[in-house]
């Protein structure tokens, strides 16, 4: 059955303000107003769009360092995320994480970090709260085909399966670990047959199309919050731009790159809609403006947001006794 | 008051605590059927059940993980490293991950967490399971680093810090599990931050933690026959540290000798006698000594390793340098 208009349209207008969002922070990027590591989402929108959108607004997501766009799909404002990517106190984290560590618990975002793979295991854990409590919650995870290699990611499988963990492992397989090809890091590239090893169906989509993204996960997350254990979810996809802002991303041929742009996921959901009649081109060119309209918004927002006050230097490092 | 073994505290104030509140619970190798390496948890399966005491395969690094993930979701964790060697592969998840969190995300999230580990030497277990590292952890700032030498201590700490909404590494000595103390049945708790005055004097000041104490009263024992009066003082908690009461001792005895198990080279006793000379410099009528491991990696032979891990005869002999 095909998704309802509705679902279309809002994946629709996610995927295009990460789109936006991302092409300001490049812009902010290159101003100088944002500094540090700075990973661009260009590209991979229908991964997060498709799968955080399959999620209850009460399931924990979990990030990796590349996390503008889950944070969005998340439904973060723009406004705090530029914040925060400015460094200023009305930023999601204060203006303490910056690029790579939004957080966001009034959005049951669990965070960004900045250790490939390291976040595993927080993921494994809070799916363990949410089993103990008997809640019927899930949580989704995200890591990058480099994370496959990593220690962590091996025991926090073993782990979820282990215990049947409401866990969905979302790998999004861009093809480079940083600079590094998937085929010359990875001993076996169909990273969701890793899943096997533990005793764990795995699946693999293409992660260029939003549809196939949102129903594959709207299968497993249903499976997954059935208490059928976890899941591996391995999203084929290509990030346009380098690994970050400083990498021009020279260790990939332009015929590469062309290739997998004529993939694009926006005008691909866009042709669909349109050849379906779900929406007209008006309506289109009305959710671009908007988006690019909110991301201005954020930017300027962003901008007029004063910095931290120096004694937030010292708050926060403890919950009790911060000084101590 | 009854009289209770270092080891059997751990399970009681566990035991407690988890009877208090549901949302403590245990995850650890061999923590369950076993009852632990260290018999620490004994009996707390057969009372609380499998999922609040809950075997882990041998993953520490994925141990520290979950257990940070389900705090970030509302639990209070207490992770077991079988021994605070193992925390090393869980360096990352420690330092990374959980001492980040809470500053990295604006104190967006707390972390109740506990981190249990066994250290120390002094059993012929050489060089790979023999150390004393918690200059590491102080030297980290997000947690806290609790070190008892007694049961007493160990029961009010343990207690405190699993009330606590901070992640906090709890250092046990292996080779203080035997050793007996009086422990009330009250459910009484000991703050972080406050020092104990483990035998009062007025000659010199020897600040020591953990095993280190039980030599420093010896220490003080034997030096009491040459006519010096010792006074030991006990941090009990490296993070926070309770500086004024070492200072306010040493302004007394215008000496200090710090003594600790793990190495000399930048350990916790250089940063004390940073602080003492920064404070006292005027004040001090000798050097401030250290007396801590040799700077090698903990041999096997028995008489080699008695060479390199301080005691009580250490002790006097600095003592005796700086008071003759």
């Amino acid at each position: 059955m095909a998704l309802p208009a509705a679902d279309q349209i809002k994946m629709y207008r996610t995927m295009v303000l990460i789109r936006r969002f991302e092409q300001g922070v490049a812009e902010a990027y290159a101003d100088g107003f944002i500094g540090g590591f700075t990973h661009l989402y260009i590209g991979q929108e229908a991964v997060a769009t498709g799968a955080i959108l399959s999620l209850n607004h009460d399931d924990y997501a979990v990030g990796t360092y590349r996390v503008h766009g889950h944070a969005l799909a998340r439904g973060t404002p723009a406004r705090s995320l530029m914040a925060e990517l400015y460094g200023r106190t009305d930023g999601v984290c204060k203006g303490k994480g910056g690029s790579m560590h939004f957080f966001d618990a009034e959005h049951y975002f669990l965070g960004g970090y900045g250790i490939v793979g390291g976040h595993l295991p927080i993921g494994v854990g809070a799916a363990l709260a949410c089993q103990m409590r008997g809640e019927d919650r899930v949580v989704m995870v995200f890591f990058g085909d480099g994370a496959s290699n990593q220690g962590v990611f091996h025991e926090a499988l073993n782990m979820a399966k282990l215990w049947d963990l409401p866990v969905v492992f979302v790998c999004e397989n861009n093809l480079y670990g940083i600079g590094t090809d998937v085929r010359i890091s990875s001993s076996f590239d169909q990273i969701h047959k890793k899943a096997q090893g533990y005793g764990m169906p795995g699946h693999v989509v293409n992660g260029m199309d939003v549809i196939a993204v949102r129903e594959a996960c709207d299968e497993v997350v249903r499976y997954v919050r059935h208490g059928s254990g976890p899941v591996l979810l391995e999203a084929r996809c290509y990030r346009y731009q380098g690994h970050s802002m400083t990498d021009a991303g020279k260790y990939r041929s332009v015929a590469e790159t062309e290739l997998w742009k004529k993939r694009d996921p926006i005008p691909r959901l866009a042709k669909s809609m349109l050849e379906q009649g779900t929406v007209d081109q008006a309506r289109l060119d009305a959710i671009d403006a908007e988006a690019n309209e909110t991301v201005q918004d954020a930017m300027s927002f962003a901008e007029q947001s004063p910095p931290p006050s120096p004694e937030a230097l010292w708050q926060d490092v403890f919950v009790e006794n911060d000084h101590a | 008051m009854p009289e209770r073994r270092y080891f059997e505290t751990v399970g009681i104030a566990l035991g407690e605590e988890m009877e208090r509140d549901e949302s403590v619970f245990i995850l650890g190798e061999d923590v369950g059927l076993i009852g632990g390496t260290f018999r620490a948890t004994e009996g707390l399966m057969a009372e609380y059940g499998s999922q609040r005491v809950r075997d882990t395969p041998i993953a520490e690094a994925a141990i520290v993980g979950l257990a940070i993930g389900a705090a970030m979701a509302g639990m209070r964790p207490v992770a077991e490293l079988m021994t605070l060697n193992f925390g090393i592969v869980a360096m990352d998840q420690i330092v990374n991950h959980a001492s980040k969190a809470r500053y990295m995300f604006g104190g967006g999230v707390r972390l109740p967490m506990v981190i249990r580990a066994p250290g120390g030497g002094g059993t012929q277990k050489a060089a790979q399971h023999s150390h004393s590292i918690e200059s590491w952890f102080m030297n980290t700032p997000g947690i806290r680093v609790v070190i008892p030498s007694t049961p007493y201590d160990l029961k009010g700490l343990l207690k405190t810090a699993i009330r606590s909404d901070d992640p906090v590494l709890f250092i046990e000595h292996e080779m203080l599990y035997n050793t007996r103390g009086e422990v009330p049945d009250d459910d009484y708790l000991l703050p972080f931050g406050v020092a104990d005055v483990k035998r009062p004097g007025r000659d010199v000041t020897i600040v020591a933690w953990s095993k280190m104490v039980h030599e420093a009263l010896r220490a003080a024992e034997m030096l009491g026959d040459e006519g010096i009066e010792a006074e030991v003082i006990d941090p009990r908690t490296l993070d926070p540290l309770d500086i004024d009461t070492i200072l306010m001792s040493v302004a007394r005895t215008r000496r200090a000798v710090i003594a600790e198990e793990g190495w000399r080279n930048v350990g916790v006793g250089a940063e004390l006698a940073a602080r003492i000379q920064e404070h006292l410099f005027y004040d001090l009528d000798a050097p401030v000594q250290r007396v801590a491991a040799a700077d090698v990696p903990t041999p096997y032979a028995k008489n080699l390793e008695k060479l390199a891990l301080p005691d009580a005869r250490d002790i006097v002999e600095a003592v005796l340098k700086i008071t003759l």
